[in-house]
């Protein structure tokens, strides 16, 4: 039983700063442990939000020393002893207090896309399809909506292109249903607009940062890249459309 | 009282996990306009953590598997106690209700010939959960809040009720608090269904998270509903034991599924000596049978008895704690490296993998995970109608884990998934069908009033107790004296504890202001886990046999006439009092079923 000080912003997202806390940490401790020893003893109005407790439900991300971390995932012993650790929230959305950011526009965001359509059924009792068909679309589907990826996008934390931009997440989410072996929804248009797929410059921050181990650039957004670009941009195909219609 | 923010639905669905998210898709189907409030983010909650998989008797792995199988399971799984017309409805009703979830997008693990794979669980004849990995949760929250999104529920979140508005006897609608600003809101509904998930939260050692306080259970008491079968809470067998701040985190069924066996200190597997009469015969008897069955043979050969049902399997892992046969901290070890290969493991177990590799730094591809029990689920809960889900209360509904009835004494591993969405589907068709003839009351204003002091008497008192400390105290007592193992001594000390926090509830201060604070939160959450607290402490003290998930220590058997009732709490002048009614007997040829096989 060692005793640690955390630095833990508090406030709004007008005003806050970082207060300092001391508390008795445990073997095998996570960040979030702390905040709620924290919240026990000292602070019992310190605002955070978690769930599962066990990197499932992705509600407890933060920046942990400035890097998008599940707190509940974060073990303290990955710090040095005297290693200072400071908890602040997600930098690129609005904070609502102290650790909980405003997310809401994230939800807005996966609303707008178009849903799930799949093609009729293969027989009475449904499709029939592949386990290495559905390999993809799966990896797709791990995601548990920390947002880390969108928190680490530099789109929307330093440009702030909430509006624009759907983000990694939800790049991640439109790949879940496009992959989906027996969707025959067209999201083409969709991400050259309203999803603003082009503002992804793949630096590949998203993938580096994913507690699911996605690989989010060259698996879900590169191949979403390439159909938008198949479908608008390819001059041999645009021909071939031109005739058609013809 | 004057609450500004007011929204009025048809159907208002309270809970928007598996249930609460079925349900709204249901009562929209129907064309009601449905309110959906959750405590938390949209998706984030309790289905979310469901790991191994949902049973459907599709049929797909064994053609014998059919919903008289199915349904046999349940009502054994039960040890009696369960509802057979909700036992038959769920059996029959799951494997369509899962093929539906593949239309709106979830992609479930296959099999060779392309139908969904499906996975061998606790007390299951057959290989009958539908999964993906050990993330099942996942991809059914998922798939139903996308859903339910595109189909125009009105989604409210981290947004807490805390009150069901009662006019003329009949439901009228609830108030809730926004968590993020503490500001009120009134909701008027025609119908509601309660779908608030479970009640773990009580207990110090548990696998739920902050939400699973038990709400709905409390809520449709002080409503005047009738709650069922309070006694039985299940320890899921195998929770993390170690390091202590992870004690507790569930550990799927899904490894033993996938043959992971249990040893204790000296490397033996001693599930072979705790079959229970009623299984004799349906399990392996060495473990060179239980190997074949893992290598698939599973005609000829009979399922390790791993996989018994979880009331068993816990009672024996105490037993050999007890026994100090446990491992280094207190639990026994699980062992899947032996049986599977890496790749394998981390293909069908990805998130378990993870966890130990994260939070205990053991990688269970090549060494054994120390567990032991945890609370997990309540099979008790508000009394229903067994096909309506309708509570006793006019217009009040209650599905999912919060309901009462489908799995009596102890409940089926993957039968929760398919609970929630055959009795979320059936809650929200039955509360959308009702409110077309309903009308919206008037809230009178005094109750509002009242309601809103009461939630926000202690941000005027200064110096009282903290509310963390008090609800560290509760899950203390309810871990030592309301347990695994219970006696009469320890529950009527628990129950003297329960009246005298309540008390102390009265004592407590917040500081801070209204807007997300955690504090003030759990002061509202401990008023309701307190009302959880003493329906599970009477009903335990009743109940003086040992049955299912509920062991009493001085009657340590079972007694037949105890079998034949369930206990029944209500509100009586104020007090909360017990009662014994009869469970409905099915017909002879289902009982036929349930005592012979099919």
């Amino acid at each position: 039983m060692a005793e640690r000080t955390f630095q833990v912003y508090r406030g709004s997202d007008d005003e806050g700063r970082l207060e300092s806390y001391t508390v008795e940490t445990d073997q095998g401790m996570v960040v979030l442990d702390a905040i709620h020893r924290i919240q026990a003893e000292h602070a019992p109005d310190l605002a955070v939000r978690w769930n599962c407790k066990a990197g499932k439900c992705g509600s407890c991300s933060c920046e942990v020393n400035g890097h998008p971390r599940l707190t509940c995932m974060t073990r303290l012993s990955d710090y040095g002893e005297n290693e200072p650790i400071t908890v602040t929230p997600m930098k690129a959305f609005p904070v609502i207090k102290d650790l909980v950011a405003d997310v809401s526009q994230a939800y807005r965001n996966n609303a707008s896309i178009p849903r799930f359509r799949p093609r009729p059924r293969d027989a009475d009792d449904g499709w029939r399809m592949q386990q290495f068909e559905i390999d993809r679309a799966q990896e797709m589907r791990k995601c548990i909506e920390c947002f880390l990826c969108q928190d680490v996008c530099h789109v929307l934390r330093s440009h702030r292109k909430h509006e624009e931009f759907i983000g990694p997440t939800y790049l991640v989410r439109t790949a879940g249903y496009s992959l989906n072996p027996i969707d025959v929804e067209d999201r083409s248009e969709f991400l050259r607009d309203a999803g603003g797929i082009g503002y992804c410059n793949i630096t590949k921050c998203c993938t580096e940062v994913c507690p699911e181990h996605i690989t989010i650039t060259d698996n879900a957004i590169i191949p979403l890249k390439e159909r938008v670009v198949d479908r608008f941009y390819d001059p041999l195909k645009a021909l071939v459309r031109l005739v058609r219609r013809r | 009282m004057e609450i500004p923010e007011r929204h009025e639905h048809d159907v208002l669905v309270i809970g928007a996990g598996g249930a609460g998210l079925r349900a709204a898709i249901a009562a929209i189907e129907a064309g009601a306009s449905v309110g959906l409030v959750g405590k938390s983010l949209l998706g984030k909650a309790h289905t979310v953590m469901a790991e191994g998989g949902m049973a459907a008797a599709l049929g797909n792995n064994r053609p014998e598997d059919n919903w008289q199988v199915h349904f046999r399971d349940t009502m054994r799984g039960g040890k009696g106690l369960c509802d057979w017309r909700m036992a038959r409805a769920h059996a029959r009703e799951s494997p369509d209700r899962v093929r539906e979830l593949e239309a709106w997008g979830a992609l479930f693990d296959r099999a060779e010939d392309g139908r969904m794979n499906q996975r061998p669980f606790g007390g299951h004849t057959y290989g009958r959960l539908a999964h993906v990995g050990d993330r099942t949760g996942l991809e059914m929250i998922r798939t139903l809040q996308d859903h339910a999104v595109h189909e125009g529920a009105d989604v409210f979140m981290e947004c807490t009720v805390f009150r069901l508005l009662v006019v003329d006897g009949r439901v009228a609608g609830a108030l809730a608090y926004w968590r993020p600003t503490g500001e009120f809101v009134l909701f008027r509904a025609r119908t509601v269904v309660l779908a608030t998930g479970g009640l773990g939260k009580a207990w110090k050692v548990t696998s739920n998270s902050w939400e699973c306080t038990g709400d709905g259970v409390a809520l449709a008491y002080d409503a005047g509903a009738e709650l069922m079968g309070m006694e039985f809470v299940q320890f899921h067998p195998t929770g993390m034991v170690w390091p202590p701040s992870v004690r507790g985190t569930l550990v799927t069924e899904g490894v033993r599924g996938e043959g992971g066996v249990l040893t204790n200190r000296d490397g033996e597997r001693f599930m072979f000596r705790y079959v229970p009469e009623m299984f004799e015969g349906d399990y392996a008897e060495s473990e060179e049978e239980a190997d074949r069955w893992v290598e698939g043979d599973r005609v000829a050969n009979r399922r390790p008895p791993e996989l018994l049902t979880r009331d068993v399997v816990a009672k024996a892992i105490v037993a050999e704690v007890e026994a100090g046969r446990g491992s280094p901290h207190g639990g026994v070890f699980l062992n899947i490296s032996e049986k599977r290969s890496p790749e394998y493991i981390k293909a069908k177990l990805p998130s378990m993998y993870h966890q130990f590799k994260e939070l205990a730094g053991v990688d269970i591809t090549t060494d054994a995970m120390e567990v032991g029990p945890t609370t997990h689920y309540a099979m008790g809960g508000v009394k229903v109608h067994p096909e309506t889900a309708a509570t006793r209360v006019p217009g009040l509904y209650a599905a999912g884990e919060v309901a009462a009835g489908l799995h009596g004494g102890n409940r089926l591993g993957g039968n929760s998934l398919s609970d929630l969405i055959v009795f979320g589907q059936r809650a929200g068709a039955a509360a959308a069908e009702e409110a077309r003839d309903a009308s919206l009351a008037e809230i009178p204003a005094s109750e509002l009033s009242e309601a809103v002091a009461g939630a926000t008497a202690p941000f005027a008192r200064g110096g009282g107790r903290n509310p963390f400390g008090l609800q560290e105290e509760l899950q203390q007592i309810m871990q030592d004296k309301v347990g695994i193992a219970r006696t009469e001594e320890a529950l009527r000390d628990a129950l003297e504890d329960v009246h005298r926090l309540r008390g102390a509830l009265d004592s407590c201060s917040v500081d801070g202001g209204r807007a997300f604070n955690p504090g003030w939160h759990t002061w509202l959450d401990l008023r309701v886990m307190l009302t959880v607290a003493e329906a599970v402490v009477l009903s335990a003290l009743e109940r003086r046999e040992s049955r299912g998930a509920h062991t009493r220590i001085d009657y340590p058997d079972s007694d037949a006439s105890l079998g034949r009732v369930n206990l029944v709490i209500r509100s009586s002048e104020g007090r909360m009092v017990t009662d014994a009614e009869p469970v409905s007997e099915p017909p002879a040829e289902l009982r036929q079923l349930i005592e012979e096989g099919v």
